[in-house]
C-alpha cells in the first residue's frame, strides 16, 4: 500500500484489521445501508442540491437559468412578502415559546400531586397533543367564529364582546398561540418526567431550613428542571419555525387578513409549490436553516447561564 | 413555623391540599375537554342547530346522520382506506429499516461507526424544509408525483429518531444473549433475527406507534405530492372538505372527530408506553 494512502485515517484502520474484524465491518456497513442510502438520497444530496437551485430560476418544467445571488439580493431587499414572513414567525415565537414554557411547567406541576386518579388527568391533558393538526386546527377555527363560536359565547357571560379572531389581523396570532397551547400537554409530560426526576431530599432539606413553596419552586424546581427546559426550547424553537398547518387551516393558505397569519413555511410552500419557482423557495429554505442554526447555536452558548446540569464539572 | 399561624391542623391542611388539587385539575381539564366536546355536539346538529345564537351545548333533536353523511358527501370512506394503506406501508418500512440500521450502530464494529452515529443524530436538528424543494424536484423527475411513492419509500431507509430510539435500547440487552448464539454457530442475521428482534419487541412497539400518528396525522407531505381527490389522505380530505363547505360545520365536525379517533385509540393502548415509559424513566431517578 502506497505511504499516501495509509495517511487516510479510514485506510490505515481497515489495513490494519483481521479478516474477521473485516468480515465484521461488512456487515455493520449492510446493515445500517438502508439509513446510508437514505441519508445520500433523501438528505445530503437534496441539501447540497437546494443549495445549488437556490443560485436558478427554475420552474421544472423548463431548464434552470443560473442567476447568481439576484434570488437572495431580492428577497432581502425588494419582497415585502418575506418581511411580513419573517415578522409574523419571530413575533409568534416570541410570544408562544415562553407561554409554552410556562403553562408546560404549571400543568407538569399540577400532575406532580399524589393524588388518586392523578392518571385520568394526565391522559386528558395530553390527548389534544394526539388529535390530527388539522382537525384540532378546524374546530378552533369553528369555536373561535366571530358569531356562532363558543369561545365568544363564552366572553359575553362575562360582558366581553369577543373580536373578530380570525377575521381580525391583530387577533390571528393571538388566535394561532392559543391553538397551539391546547397541545401544551405534550410538552407538560416531558416537564413531569423532569419533575420526578428531582431527589426528594432536596425539598426534605428545603424544608428543614424553613423554605416555603415558592421558594422551594425557585430554587430547587426551576434550576433542577432548567436542563430539560433547555431541550424544550431547543425544540421549540425550531417547531415553531416549521409551524405550516395552522396557519394553512386557521388563517388560509394566503396568510389571512393583511397576511398577518403569513408563517415562513406557508410562504415557503406557497412560493415553491403554488407559484412553482423551486429556485426562490430554496433560497427562502436557506436563509430560514441557517437562521435556526444561528439562534439554535446561540441558545446553546446561552446555556451554560441558565443551566445547571447535576453531573457536570467545570473547568478550571 | 408556618403552622402555628394557622388554626388548622395537619389532618385539615392535608384535606385543603387534596380539594384545591382537584378543584385545579379539574378546572384544567374542563379547559382541555370543552374543544372535543365542542366538536362531538356540533358533529350531532343539524345545520340550522350550528348557527343558532346563542348556541346550543345539547344538541337537541341529536342528527346521527351526520357521520352517515360524511361519507355521502366526499368520498371519506376512501380518504380512510388510502390514509391506512400510507400507514401499513410506513410502518412496514420502518420497521425492517430501523431494526437493521439499529442493530447494525448498536453490535457492529466498523470504521466510521460512531462518526455516522453523530451525523445520523445531527439530521435531527436541521429542519426538513431544507430538503423540501429538492426532494420534489427528484420526485417530479422521477415521475412520482400523485403517486404514493413519495410518500412511502423514504420509510424504507428509516427514521434517525427511531433508529436511535431503537438502537439505545437494543444497547440495554446483554451482549452475553449474543454469544451465547454464536457459539451455538448462528450467523449474524440469525442473532438479529432470533435473539435482538423478539427481546427489543417494546422498543419495537414504540416504532409502530410513532409511525402509525406521524402518517396519520401528515399533512404537508401529501398536500405537496396528492393532486388526485380520490388519492387524499383523511387531514388532506378535511382541509379540502373545508374549502368546498365552508358552512357545513357540522359535517365537518364529524369529519373531524373520526379523524381524530384512530390515533387516540391507539394512544389509550400505548400509552403506558408513550407518557408512562417517560414517567417511569423519571420515577429511577
Amino acid at each position: 500500500m502506497s505511504a499516501v494512502a495509509r495517511r487516510i485515517p479510514f485506510i490505515r484502520q481497515w489495513a490494519d484489521m483481521t479478516p474477521a474484524e473485516r468480515r465484521e465491518a461488512v456487515a455493520g456497513y449492510l446493515f445500517i445501508s438502508p439509513w446510508l442510502i437514505g441519508f445520500i438520497l433523501f438528505f445530503a444530496g437534496p441539501i447540497l442540491a437546494s443549495f445549488v437551485i437556490s443560485f436558478t430560476k427554475w420552474n421544472i418544467v423548463s431548464p434552470p437559468e443560473w442567476v447568481g445571488l439576484n434570488n437572495y439580493r431580492r428577497i432581502f431587499t425588494l419582497d415585502p412578502n418575506f418581511k411580513k414572513a419573517v415578522t409574523v414567525t419571530l413575533t409568534y415565537a416570541i410570544f408562544y415559546l415562553p407561554l409554552e414554557v410556562v403553562c408546560g411547567i404549571t400543568i407538569a406541576v399540577v400532575l406532580n400531586q399524589k393524588l388518586r386518579g392523578i392518571g385520568v388527568f394526565r391522559t386528558i391533558y395530553y390527548m389534544p397533543y394526539i388529535v390530527p393538526k388539522v382537525a384540532a386546527s378546524l374546530v378552533w377555527v369553528w369555536m373561535l367564529n366571530p358569531r356562532y363560536g363558543v369561545v365568544n359565547t363564552v366572553l359575553s357571560w362575562f360582558g366581553i364582546q369577543g373580536p373578530n379572531w380570525l377575521g381580525n389581523p391583530h387577533y390571528v396570532l393571538p388566535s394561532i398561540i392559543i391553538m397551539a397551547l391546547w397541545g401544551v400537554g405534550g410538552s407538560a409530560v416531558i416537564y413531569l418526567a423532569g419533575l420526578q426526576n428531582i431527589p426528594q431530599q432536596l425539598y426534605e432539606a428545603a424544608m428543614v431550613d424553613g423554605a416555603n413553596r415558592i421558594q422551594q419552586f425557585f430554587k430547587i424546581t426551576l434550576p433542577m428542571l432548567s436542563p430539560t427546559i433547555f431541550f424544550q426550547v431547543v425544540l421549540g424553537l425550531i417547531g415553531t419555525f416549521q409551524t405550516f398547518t395552522p396557519a394553512f387551516i386557521a388563517a388560509g393558505r394566503t396568510g389571512g387578513p393583511l397576511q398577518s397569519g403569513l408563517f415562513y413555511m406557508l410562504y415557503i410552500y406557497n412560493v415553491s409549490f403554488r407559484s412553482m419557482r423551486m429556485g426562490y423557495g430554496s433560497a427562502l429554505a436557506w436563509i430560514m436553516s441557517l437562521f435556526i442554526l444561528v439562534v439554535t447555536i446561540l441558545v446553546f452558548r446561552s446555556s451554560r447561564y441558565w443551566v445547571y446540569y447535576e453531573a457536570e464539572r467545570k473547568q478550571k | 413555623m408556618r403552622l402555628s399561624k394557622t388554626p388548622l391542623g395537619l389532618r385539615q391542611i392535608k384535606w385543603l391540599n387534596t380539594v384545591t388539587g382537584y378543584t385545579i385539575l379539574s378546572i384544567l381539564a374542563v379547559l382541555f375537554l370543552v374543544p372535543l366536546y365542542w366538536m362531538f355536539s356540533t358533529a350531532l346538529k343539524t345545520q340550522t342547530q350550528t348557527f343558532a345564537i346563542p348556541p346550543e351545548w345539547i344538541p337537541d333533536p341529536v342528527a346521527w346522520d351526520n357521520f352517515a353523511a360524511v361519507f355521502r358527501e366526499v368520498p371519506f370512506g376512501r380518504f380512510v382506506i388510502n390514509t391506512a394503506f400510507l400507514v401499513v406501508m410506513n410502518i412496514i418500512g420502518q420497521l425492517v429499516s430501523v431494526t437493521l440500521v439499529a442493530y447494525g450502530f448498536a453490535r457492529l464494529r466498523f470504521p466510521g461507526r460512531d462518526v455516522l452515529f453523530l451525523v445520523m443524530l445531527s439530521t435531527l436538528m436541521i429542519p426538513y424544509q431544507i430538503t423540501l424543494v429538492p426532494r420534489f424536484i427528484l420526485f417530479s423527475k422521477l415521475g412520482w408525483v400523485n403517486t404514493y411513492l413519495p410518500l412511502i419509500v423514504p420509510a424504507f431507509t428509516g427514521s434517525p429518531f427511531l433508529i436511535f430510539l431503537v438502537r439505545q435500547y437494543i444497547m440495554s440487552i446483554p451482549f452475553d444473549l449474543d454469544e451465547a448464539a454464536y457459539i451455538d454457530g448462528a450467523s449474524r442475521f440469525t442473532v438479529f433475527r432470533k435473539v435482538i428482534l423478539p427481546l427489543a419487541r417494546p422498543a419495537l412497539a414504540l416504532v409502530v406507534v410513532f409511525t402509525f400518528i406521524d402518517v396519520w396525522n401528515d399533512f404537508l407531505q401529501p398536500l405537496i405530492y396528492l393532486n388526485d381527490p380520490n388519492m387524499f389522505t383523511v387531514s388532506l380530505g378535511l382541509s379540502f372538505f373545508q374549502g368546498q363547505r365552508e358552512t357545513n360545520w357540522n359535517l365537518l365536525m364529524a369529519a373531524s372527530l373520526m379523524a381524530m379517533v384512530p390515533p387516540l385509540v391507539l394512544f389509550f393502548f400505548a400509552q403506558r408506553q408513550l407518557i408512562g415509559g417517560i414517567s417511569v424513566e423519571g420515577l429511577k431517578g
